[in-house]
C-alpha cells in the first residue's frame, strides 16, 4: 500500500522521509570522516600505539617506565655557552652564559632492569633551559650513526627483537634477517659488532644522529647535526669481561667518578655541506665538515630515576628553542610521537613505579 | 536584549560559524596527531595549540557576545522534552569549549612540556609539574573529545531537524538563510503534518 493513496495522511509524505535521510546521511558521513581521521578505518596504520606496545615487549616489565632506553639514571648539571653558537643560531642558552641542565644517562632497551653494562648501545639525553622558559631537549646516542632512516624500519627492527612468548627469548634469527633485508643499518650493525666496548657512561661521545637546522637572526638556516664529546679517552673492556662488573656497573661507575669532582662534555655543531643527507640518519656526514665548539656541559650530581629530576621528564628532541629547529629527517616526528604515548602510559602508569622503592634497588 | 528578533546578531553569527570550523579543525586534527608517526605529526601538534588558545579567548568573547545581546527564543510551539535537550546541549557545548582549551593547556603544564604556541611565544604553566594529574589531564582531554564530537553530531542533527522537518526559523536564526517563520508562530499546516507524520 503506498502512503500517497491513503486518505489517512497528508501528500507529501516523501519530504520528511528525505529529510530524514539527509540528516543521517549528514551525520554518518561527519563520523565516518572522524573515524578515518582517527586511523580506524586503517587498522594498518603505523601508529604510536603500536610503535609503543612493540617497544615494551622486549622482556621485562616496562610498566612505569620508558618504554625505550627504560634503563638509565638521572643526572644535574649545567651548560656553559661560549657564545659562538650565536653567529648560526639565536637559541638563547646558545649566548654566553650558564644554564640548568637536567639530564639522564641510559642504555637502548626496553628492559627496566636489564644489566646496563651490557648495553650495546649508551645514551645521553639533555634538557637545557634559557631564562625565559624556552627548552632545548636532546636525546643523543654513542653511535656513530642510527640504525634505520625511517620508522617503519625502526618498528620491523623492534618486532625482530621482541621476545618469542615460545622461548622467553628473541628469535636471534630475527635479528640476522633484519640486518641482511636492510642494507642501510649495515653502518650501524659494522659499529655495533667491531667497536670496543667500555665500562662508562662518561668516556663516550653522545650524537644527535638526526639532522636540525640552525637559523640565525637574519634568518638563514644552516643543516647541523651535533655531538657532545667527552673530556676523557674511552677505556675498551673486553666484553668477555663485563657480566662480571654486575647489572648496575653504569650507575655506580657514574656517581663513584662523580664523587671526585664534575664530568664536562664539549657540545661541537657539525655543519653539513650541500649535498649531505639531513633525512637519513644512517648516513654519516664526511668527517672533514665544519665544526664549531658551542660550550661545555657539566655534570654536577646523579641521581638515581625513581626519584630523580629527570624521571617525569620527556626527553622529545622536537623540543627546541626558537633559533633551532626539526630537518626533514622523517624520524623526528616519528621520535616525538612515539615519545609522548610512552610518555602518556608510564604518568598514568606512576604507582607501578614508586619513587621510594622499599628497601631501595637491589 | 531583542527578545523579539528571530535571528542572532550579525558578530554572533560570524562567531558560530567561525568557531564551528576552528573546533571541527581541532577534533580532526586531534585524533588525527595520536595516530600518527608521519612527518604531519609535527605540523598537526604546532597547528593544535595555537588554534586551541585562539578558541579559548573567542569563547570568552562570545560569552560577553552572548550576555549583552542574548538569544532568539525557541519556538513557542517546541516540545518541552526538545526546549531542555536544546538548552542542555548548549551549556554542554559551551563547558566544551572553556574546558576543551584549559584541560590542555593544564596537560602540557602538568607534563613539563614548554607551552609553544608560535616561535618564542610561550604560555606559562597554569599547573604544578605533575605525572599523576598529567594523567588524569589527559584523560579527561581524550574522553571529553569523543563527547564534544558527538554533541556537535546532535547539534548539527537537531539544526537540520529544524531546517528539513519541523521547518521552523531556528536554523535561519544562525543560518541567515532558509525559512524565517517568525519566533512564537505555530506551524504552518504542512510543516506539521511532517512533524505528524515523522512521530
Amino acid at each position: 500500500m503506498s502512503a500517497e493513496k491513503n486518505p489517512d495522511h497528508p501528500k507529501p509524505a516523501s519530504a520528511p522521509v528525505r529529510g530524514f535521510a539527509l540528516i543521517g546521511g549528514a551525520v554518518v558521513v561527519a563520523a565516518v570522516a572522524f573515524a578515518y581521521a582517527g586511523g580506524w578505518l586503517t587498522p594498518s596504520r603505523l601508529t604510536p600505539d603500536r610503535m609503543v606496545a612493540a617497544l615494551g615487549d622486549r622482556g621485562g616489565n616496562p610498566v612505569g617506565h620508558r618504554r625505550n632506553h627504560s634503563k638509565g639514571m638521572c643526572f644535574t648539571g649545567v651548560f656553559n655557552a661560549n657564545g659562538q653558537g650565536s653567529a648560526y643560531s639565536t637559541a638563547p642558552m646558545l649566548a654566553t652564559g650558564q644554564y640548568p641542565v637536567i639530564g639522564r644517562f641510559a642504555i637502548a632497551v626496553g628492559n627496566p632492569d636489564a644489566s646496563d653494562i651490557m648495553g650495546r648501545v649508551k645514551s645521553m639525553a639533555v634538557r637545557i633551559v634559557a631564562p625565559g622558559g624556552q627548552e632545548w631537549r636532546s636525546g643523543m646516542n654513542d653511535t656513530p650513526v642510527f640504525v634505520v632512516s625511517n620508522p617503519k624500519d625502526f618498528y620491523d627492527l623492534t618486532l625482530a627483537q621482541d621476545i618469542d612468548p615460545a622461548t622467553g627469548k628473541p628469535d636471534p634469527a630475527a635479528a640476522k634477517r633484519f640486518f641482511a633485508t636492510h642494507p642501510a643499518s649495515a653502518a650501524f650493525n659494522q659499529w655495533a659488532q667491531t667497536a670496543p666496548w667500555t665500562a662508562s657512561w662518561a668516556d663516550q661521545t653522545y650524537n644527535s644522529l638526526n639532522a636540525f637546522r640552525f637559523i640565525d637572526a637574519d634568518g638563514h638556516d644552516r643543516v647541523v647535526r651535533w655531538s657532545m664529546e667527552p673530556a676523557i679517552a674511552p677505556e675498551p673492556v673486553a666484553k668477555a669481561s663485563l657480566a662480571a662488573l654486575g647489572p648496575n656497573f653504569l650507575e655506580q661507575d657514574l656517581v663513584h667518578r662523580l664523587s671526585a669532582g664534575p664530568l664536562t662534555w664539549r657540545l661541537v655543531v657539525t655543519f653539513a655541506a650541500p649535498g649531505d643527507p639531513s633525512n637519513d640518519a644512517t648516513k654519516a656526514w664526511p668527517s672533514d665538515r665544519k665544526t664549531v665548539d658551542v660550550g661545555t656541559l657539566v655534570i654536577q650530581r646523579a641521581e638515581d630515576e625513581a626519584d630523580g629530576p629527570c624521571r617525569d621528564f620527556n626527553y622529545d628532541p622536537t623540543i627546541l628553542p626558537h633559533g633551532i629547529a626539526v630537518s626533514d629527517d622523517p624520524l623526528l616526528p616519528a621520535r616525538s610521537s612515539a615519545y609522548a604515548k610512552s610518555f602518556d602510559l608510564r604518568a598514568a602508569e606512576a604507582a607501578d613505579y614508586p619513587a621510594h622503592p622499599a628497601g631501595g634497588r637491589p | 536584549m531583542n527578545r523579539e528578533r528571530n535571528q542572532f546578531s550579525p558578530l554572533q553569527r560570524v562567531l558560530h560559524w567561525l568557531m564551528a570550523l576552528m573546533v571541527l579543525a581541532m577534533l580532526f586534527i586531534g585524533v588525527a596527531m595520536v595516530s600518527t608517526l608521519k612527518p604531519r605529526f609535527l605540523t598537526l601538534v604546532a597547528i593544535h595549540k595555537p588554534l586551541g588558545i585562539a578558541i579559548l579567548a573567542l569563547v570568552v568573547l562570545r560569552l560577553g557576545v552572548r550576555w549583552r545581546y542574548g538569544a532568539p527564543a525557541l519556538p513557542a510551539d517546541l516540545p518541552a522534552i526538545q526546549a531542555i535537550g536544546a538548552k542542555l546541549s548548549h551549556v554542554a557545548l559551551y563547558g566544551l569549549l572553556i574546558a576543551m582549551p584549559l584541560i590542555g593547556w593544564g596537560m602540557l603544564s602538568a607534563g613539563g612540556y614548554p607551552i609553544v604556541l608560535c616561535g618564542s611565544i610561550q604560555l606559562p604553566p597554569i599547573l604544578p609539574h605533575d605525572d599523576q594529574l598529567h594523567a588524569v589531564l589527559l584523560t579527561a582531554h581524550t574522553v571529553l573529545a569523543y563527547l564534544f564530537f558527538a554533541t556537535i553530531l546532535l547539534h548539527l542533527a537537531a539544526a537540520l531537524f529544524h531546517a528539513l522537518i519541523r521547518r521552523d526559523s531556528v536554523f535561519y536564526a544562525m543560518a541567515g538563510f532558509g525559512r524565517n517563520r517568525g519566533a512564537g508562530e505555530p506551524l504552518d499546516n504542512l510543516a506539521m503534518a511532517r512533524v505528524n507524520q515523522a512521530k
